[in-house]
């Protein structure tokens, strides 16, 4: 029921010369349908009913509390009031099986989901022992790097024997082993920067550096759809924090006048500095961000920007280096370059990258240098195996094979989901591609169908994302193969039939077996 | 003529005012009303109203001119490239009892290895079998595929290990604290922490924007005074006073100071004025034994690997599952290091008392050692087998510190001055922190204090 988003098809032509793949930049985000958001409301609005309604019989003595109780009830004040956890009590909890689902294998292009049942609607589980084999479209695995087996594990391993598993020591002090070293300095010529520093965990490292780089006095724009911890690290650092629309430059161009005419609110005073944070790909839109014209507008008004190239990195771009390389902007005019090892490496952990200077600084005062250990050995080498290969130094271009792998994979599969009628959002080369559901049953049901199907899907709702807009998120990985894909495709065309997901008003709704079968495969092999 | 016209006129005036007199009460009662507030607003305008001042809007060149002159200040201001922090040591190879730095093999008092579980050959294998069935990272959050099997068992054998009914990990250790905080303490909230919590507790209170109230460290009598402050406000507003939570945050063993925290008298007060207890045991989980299994923990050190946990009843842990930042938006735990803890707390069960005795005890024969080199002062509780050492007053520096880790370095043993940022709610002094670990034999005790002996001498003389 929130305002309708207008589709936005905007035409890069004029700057294609500075693009490295020759497509437009097309991102869709077509509108709601009227009758589709009037029914999710109103399927919210009964479930609300319902659920005060079995509030009120449990609190009667009718029916029972099956949620765990307080062991200090008396007089303490309690720890949720009840109209806190309202949500999770009576909407999460209805389908509570579909989220963290657990798993029994590496979470590489297949993946064993372990098989739960409930007999209390979903209040416990239990499990049956049986592994479900499924196709993995949840995890981020964007460049097939979740493997246990081959050289990435083979490093690991190795490492894990020469160096164990912890230093149990901080960076400040005895925690910095060499291979730390080799592997910011492995990062820095890959993402063509001055220098680097990485960290044991991609969350922390925005939470806990930006507080380094903003304070107080100073300003911080960020995009309304940051990630938590983007926003955690701005409130923590104690900046006044103004949000932008989503990827809207003529919101941020008039943030910024506004900002630099205005100065700090009530004192007047000039601003210390401003700080600009995007993101590479925002991982529950699929959408990219318009770097070539944010840095125009930060050179233009002199303020600095921060990239969280989390979903990018490795994924997007013609030699897997992030946005810098899908729109061939100078790595130079991004001030501080980050992303984490998590989704593309096969790993975890984050990175700053940046100048000399500004990496220095960041060494001396990020919280995390002398309160949290440094990385595990194990962990670092499985990065420093998976940047060899995909900077083909291993000598083979296995890396490049990968990157476009993934790239043929995203563009078939989207453009079939497109082509069947479904609501996909976000750019046509973004990994991430959100598939629109809104309604609030339909996120279990679509979960449970693909899975019967094998498929493992991601659904997300309120509160990833607003309350009218579920979605069906799927990961596109390089391991995957074209049987795999095509695989998945017929399983959401199906449950798509079944559920009535096709509410695109602008593309046809077709079934998947109607769909001109050669034109794909043909695009497909010569991708 | 004129009087009587005059009086006429007043005649007329008199007819008047009685026809107004009349027509009000035969007139509608909302006319009245209107009749009323039109007039009532006619005094408030001329007498009340303040004057609003015209403000001159800028013109466009005057923007222009704004925008053209401001000038920010650096992104990062000039950094010293003394700083120690950009001075490490580097080290390739094992940090357990020893550690080889530069070619030398020294022994090392400086990392948290307490119970020497690095390097240990079944965490190792453990570990190894875990990448070779799991791969290195989960690639994904606890809510989409990334609940792995074998965090599952970690969490029940911790629960189990702790007597709890349920327990959460994380992969960070310092957002462990940092999540768990504003998890449940939100804006109206009151937190009493200790001051000499250390820094991620710190940033998890700053985070949760709770009203926080510090007392001094490890004072029960400081905190009791807050308490009944509190109480007595509470009274005055009981209706409000249901509302707000209260907490304290403490920590088992204090890594800033090396000791305990007064632990049953602190559960007596929380009966009395009914708050919940939190208490971070990174350091004495594993160390001390019997003590400090309270309801929150986070582990780091002492068993080997990385990460965070916590334990409690299912009530309270259960609902960080939705709302610990660190838990929903972060990717979770590799699962070689879950492998590695379990592995690890297979040992500590095995090994019940005696590994646990044996750290104990010797803690406290380093204690005395160390109590018996005049010119140190020890900070510490005795069978805590973290300490830190001071000089005397005002022999306590930064420079003269490092005199000594160097000395101590240049004799193979290798210690470090504890490093804090300079933002820290209560910095504490200068020291450097030596830290016990359970393979450490008598003699390699007495040769740390005889190092420590001479090195007095040197940097004092």
């Amino acid at each position: 029921m929130t305002a309708a988003k207008k589709s936005k098809k905007t035409d890069m032509k004029n700057k294609s010369s500075k693009l490295s793949v020759s497509d437009q930049f097309h991102e869709e985000f077509e509108e709601t349908p009227t009758w589709t958001a009037v029914i999710t409301v109103l399927g919210y609005a009964i479930l609300s009913l319902l659920g005060w309604l079995r509030d009120f019989l449990r609190n009667i003595g009718i029916e029972n509390k099956k949620t765990s109780q307080d062991p200090n009830p008396k007089n303490f004040v309690p720890l949720y009031q009840s109209y806190e956890c309202f949500y999770t009590r009576n909407l999460y909890t209805r389908i509570r099986d579909v989220f963290n689902q657990p798993i029994a294998s590496v979470a590489g292009a297949t993946v064993d989901v372990m098989e739960r049942i409930s007999d209390d609607f979903n209040w416990t589980f239990k499990f049956t022992g049986k592994k479900l084999p499924s196709i993995n479209l949840g995890s981020y695995n964007y460049l097939g790097f979740a493997e246990n087996s081959g050289p990435c594990s083979e490093q690991a391993i190795k490492s894990i024997e020469k160096y164990g598993l912890t230093t149990c020591s901080t960076r400040h002090e005895l925690g910095t082993q060499k291979y730390m070293i080799e592997l910011e300095d492995l990062m820095a010529k890959y993402l063509n920067v001055e220098d680097c520093i990485a960290f044991g965990m991609g969350f922390a490292t925005n939470a806990l550096n930006i507080p380094a780089l903003a304070g107080k006095g100073d300003l911080i724009l960020s995009d309304r759809l940051n990630h938590t911890s983007l926003i955690l690290g701005a409130r923590l650092s104690g900046a006044v924090i103004r949000t932008f629309n989503h990827n809207d430059i003529k919101d941020l161009e008039f943030q910024l006048r506004n900002a630099i005419i205005h100065g700090q609110p009530r004192t007047c005073r000039p601003w210390k500095k401003i700080l600009i944070i995007v993101e590479g790909v925002y991982s529950m839109e699929g959408s990219l961000c318009k770097l070539p014209e944010i840095i125009e507008i930060k050179k233009k008004y002199k303020a600095y920007l921060y990239v969280d190239e989390a979903h990018s990195i490795g994924a997007i771009g013609s030699r897997g280096r992030g946005v810098v390389d899908y729109w061939n902007v100078d790595p130079d005019d991004i001030d501080i370059h980050m992303g984490t090892f998590t989704k593309s490496f096969g790993s975890a952990g984050g990175y700053i990258a940046g100048k000399k200077s500004l990496i220095d600084h960041i060494r001396i005062y990020t919280h995390s240098g002398c309160y949290s250990l440094s990385m595990s050995a194990p962990v670092v080498y499985q990065i420093i195996s998976a940047l060899s290969i995909i900077m083909g130094l291993d000598g083979t271009n296995d890396g490049q094979k990968r990157i476009q792998q993934l790239a043929c994979n995203v563009r078939y599969f989207r453009r079939q989901l497109v082509d069947m009628g479904f609501i996909v959002y976000g750019n046509d080369n973004s990994p991430v591609v959100p598939v629109m559901i809104f309604m609030p049953a339909k996120i279990a049901a679509v979960n449970r169908e693909m899975l019967k199907r094998g498929c493992a899907v991601v659904t997300v709702g309120f509160p990833a994302t607003l309350l009218t807009e579920s979605r069906v998120r799927f990961c596109i990985s390089a391991g995957h193969t074209k049987e795999m894909l095509d695989h998945a495709l017929k399983a959401m065309d199906e449950v798509g039939h079944l559920v009535s997901l096709r509410y695109s008003n602008r593309n046809h709704s077709r079934r998947w077996n109607e769909l001109n079968r050669a034109n794909y495969d043909n695009e497909y092999i010569s991708c | 003529m004129g009087s009587s016209m005059a009086r006429g006129d007043i005649e007329n005036l008199a007819t008047d005012f009685f026809g107004l007199f009349e027509s009000f009460k035969h007139a509608p009662f909302y006319h009245i009303i209107i009749e009323v507030s039109l007039l009532l607003a006619v005094v408030w305008l001329l007498f009340f109203r303040k004057p609003r001042p015209i403000e001159k809007k800028l013109t466009e060149k005057e923007k222009q001119e704004l925008i053209d002159e401001w000038q920010p200040e650096p992104l990062v201001p000039p950094v010293d490239s003394n700083h120690p922090a950009l001075n490490v040591r580097v080290l390739d190879g094992i940090v357990g009892k020893t550690v080889e730095i530069d070619g030398r093999k020294s022994l090392n008092f400086a990392t948290f290895n307490f119970l020497n579980f690095v390097g240990n050959q079944r965490i190792a294998d453990k570990a190894i079998q875990a990448v070779q069935k799991y791969g290195v990272g989960s690639c994904g959050p606890r809510g989409f595929y990334g609940t792995i099997d074998i965090h599952l068992e970690l969490e029940e054998r911790l629960a189990k290990f702790f007597s709890c009914e349920e327990g959460i990990i994380y992969s960070y250790g310092f957002s462990t604290i940092a999540s768990i905080i504003p998890a449940y303490s939100k804006r109206n909230d009151i937190l009493f922490v200790d001051e000499g919590v250390h820094y991620a507790i710190q940033k998890g209170v700053e985070a949760s924007r709770s009203h926080v109230k510090w007392f001094r460290h490890n004072d029960i009598n400081d905190l009791e005074r807050l308490l009944a402050e509190q109480d007595v406000l509470d009274k005055k507003n009981p209706k409000k006073a249901r509302t707000i939570r209260r907490f304290l945050i403490i920590e088992g063993l204090y890594v800033n100071y090396g000791d305990i925290c007064p632990l049953p008298r602190m559960v007596e007060l929380k009966y009395k004025y009914k708050y919940r207890i939190f208490i971070d045991e990174s350091v004495s989980f594993g160390t001390i034994g019997q003590t400090g299994r309270g309801i929150t923990e986070y582990y780091e050190y002492s068993i080997g690997s990385i990460g965070g946990f916590a334990v409690g009843s299912s009530f309270v842990v259960d609902h960080q599952r939705l709302s610990a930042q660190g838990y929903c938006f972060s990717a979770s735990l590799p699962p070689l290091l879950a492998a590695a803890a379990i592995e690890a707390l297979n040992i500590m069960e095995e090994d019940h008392t005696l590994l646990f005795e044996t750290i104990m005890a010797k803690s406290k024969r380093l204690h005395k050692k160390l109590l018996s080199i005049k010119g140190y002062i020890i900070n510490g509780d005795e069978i805590s087998a973290l300490k830190h050492l001071r000089l005397t007053n005002s022999l306590n520096t930064v420079g003269r510190l490092e005199e000594i880790v160097q000395f101590a370095q240049s004799r193979d043993i290798t210690i470090t001055v504890a490093r804090y940022l300079t933002d820290e709610h209560h910095l504490p002094e200068p020291s450097i922190r030596l830290i016990l670990n359970v393979e450490m034999t008598d003699e390699e005790l007495e040769f740390l204090c005889t190092v420590l002996q001479e090195a007095l001498v040197k940097v004092t003389a």
